[in-house]
């Protein structure tokens, strides 16, 4: 398949576009589709952008990924990508994996801070401190999310060279 | 209450009361909830829809604070009316597409609106005339802790509150304001501005929500991220933001006061002129006029029309409000003719 867009290069990204409640498919090659991403959300914001976003994930993963399924709606992690919707709650740990980082890159944090269902209100960790860090490792290790866990590493590293220093 | 009852009186939203109402018109905060257990509504079975709209239609009965909220369901509802709830600001464009098991609930002052089965179970709004945000998290914060003592909500103690769409997780929180920009406009600053705000998280949008292009030097700025950061926290960066974009605006509107007055004065009294005397408009040429007897009206040129009557005036001359007020369907053609008979009996007066 050739990008819709220059006719040229392979098709590697495929975009949901909504335009006056119309849906199109969009076929877009690697270049194209990252232009046609940065003029989707200065005019509409993140969200619709979403179904296009999971796409730019390397495609390795995706055949795994896709036959996913959550135990209690049965949405599949393929559906989650067509439209952009989970299924229901326990669909968050279903997909945990994908979601974790899918999740730090739209808000810049996996960890939510605020008010719960109870009435209470959970204050922000201070920032960057080494426990915290470690514990987010952690995290992202179990989930499997490595490119995470590696950057988080070399913050910890930093940190401790930075300490080290006397700095 | 009735429908046709909020015909009768303005919209909190267009009170054009509260702090900075010359530049803000509104502010405004909602959340996002889904119940424990339940698909999501895209996801959910038509009997589990139901379902799902009985249970928080029972909760609401039990809050004593939300006794003035009636609950209208959508498929009892025609498309003039669904449309009405939209120009009003008190139901989203989305949720007026599909009816199945959706609902709305509005208080008598329109400041609280829930609309039920939405892209989430509940997506609760409280709207503020003026620049009034920590207001509205003030009520719209206890609605939330009473509704969630009568429903058992999805919460993940390390994601927050589970919505549909991953880029409301978290707070499931989107503050918003509506501004009116237009020296910023004028002064071709506007684009500098929008690109500052987009660098620093927050979405710009026009007057009638998602993707439309900004009328009339309207403006609803928002956060987009609801992850990792508390309410109040959102809330105070939403409101500094604010607080520097009116800045601008105040200083663009001396820049065209100080440089070229005689001109703005032309504008702002011929925007006037065609209003008083026009036999017919369209709605987007009324907006656009309006928001220049605005900017006249706040900068002292226009001294016999006050705010409240301008912010009615955006309301009422939308295509379901023309509609509604005549009480029967207008084809387009002769909205554009009453639209300008309604616009020229409310000046002229
Ligand atoms: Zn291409
Ligand atoms: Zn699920």
């Amino acid at each position: 398949m050739v990008c819709d867009i220059c006719g040229k290069n392979p098709a590697t990204v495929h975009l949901t576009e909504i335009i006056d409640d119309q849906m199109n498919e969009l076929h877009l090659c690697e270049e194209c589709a990252r232009q046609k991403s940065a003029q989707m959300e200065s005019q509409f914001g993140l969200s619709d952008l979403l179904a296009g976003m999971v796409d730019f994930e390397k495609p390795s993963i995706d055949k795994e990924a896709d036959t996913l399924a959550c135990p209690s709606c049965k949405l599949t992690y393929a559906d989650f990508k067509k439209i952009g919707r989970l299924g229901c709650g326990e669909c968050y740990t279903a997909f945990r994996k994908y979601l974790a980082p899918l999740l730090k890159r739209i808000h810049g944090s996996s960890m939510h801070v605020g008010k719960n269902p109870q009435g209470g209100t959970k204050l922000a960790p201070k920032p960057d401190s080494l426990g915290d860090l470690r514990g987010q490792l952690q995290k992202a290790i179990e989930a499997e999310a490595f490119e995470e866990a590696a950057h988080l590493r070399d913050q910890i590293k930093e940190i401790e060279r930075r300490g080290q220093d006397g700095a | 209450m009735e429908l046709s009852d909020l015909l009768q009186h303005t919209s909190e939203w267009l009170k054009g009361t509260g702090p900075n109402s010359d530049i803000v018109i509104s502010s405004r905060v909602r959340l996002a909830r889904n119940l424990d257990k339940y698909p999501f509504p895209h996801w959910a079975a038509k009997e589990q829809g139901e379902e799902i709209l009985a249970k928080i239609d029972e909760a609401k009965g039990k809050i004593d604070f939300l006794k003035n909220t009636t609950t209208f369901k959508l498929a009892k509802m025609d498309n003039l009316d669904k449309q009405f709830l939209v120009e009003r600001h008190l139901m989203s464009h989305e949720h007026a597409q599909k009816k199945d098991s959706k609902a709305i609930m509005i208080d008598d002052e329109e400041i609280i609106a829930i609309m039920v089965n939405e892209e989430d179970h509940l997506r609760i709004q409280v709207m503020q005339s003026g620049f009034n945000l920590f207001e509205a998290w003030d009520i719209i914060n206890r609605i939330d802790d009473r509704l969630s003592k009568e429903l058992n909500v999805a919460f993940s103690r390390e994601w927050g509150y589970l919505t549909a769409c991953p880029t409301n997780t978290g707070t499931g929180m989107r503050g918003s304001v509506m501004l009116h920009l237009p020296a910023l406009v004028m002064t071709r600053q506007i684009n500098r501005v929008l690109a500052a705000i987009s660098k620093l998280s927050f979405t710009t949008r026009g007057l009638y929500g998602e993707g439309t292009q900004a009328t009339g030097n309207f403006f609803q700025i928002s956060n987009q991220v609801s992850l990792g950061h508390s309410e109040e926290e959102i809330i105070e960066n939403i409101n500094g933001l604010i607080k520097q974009i009116i800045e601008q605006e105040n200083q663009a509107r001396e820049v065209l006061l100080g440089q070229s007055k005689a001109l703005l004065e032309d504008r702002i009294s011929r925007s006037f002129g065609i209003l008083k005397n026009a036999y017919i408009i369209s709605s987007q040429e009324t907006i656009e006029l309006l928001s220049m007897i605005r900017l006249g009206s706040d900068l002292g040129m226009i001294k016999d029309v006050d705010r409240s009557r301008i912010n009615e005036l955006f309301i009422i001359t939308q295509p379901a409000h023309l509609q509604k007020l005549e009480n029967k369907k207008i084809t387009s053609q002769d909205r554009d003719m009453k639209r300008a008979e309604l616009v020229r009996s409310k000046l002229n007066q």
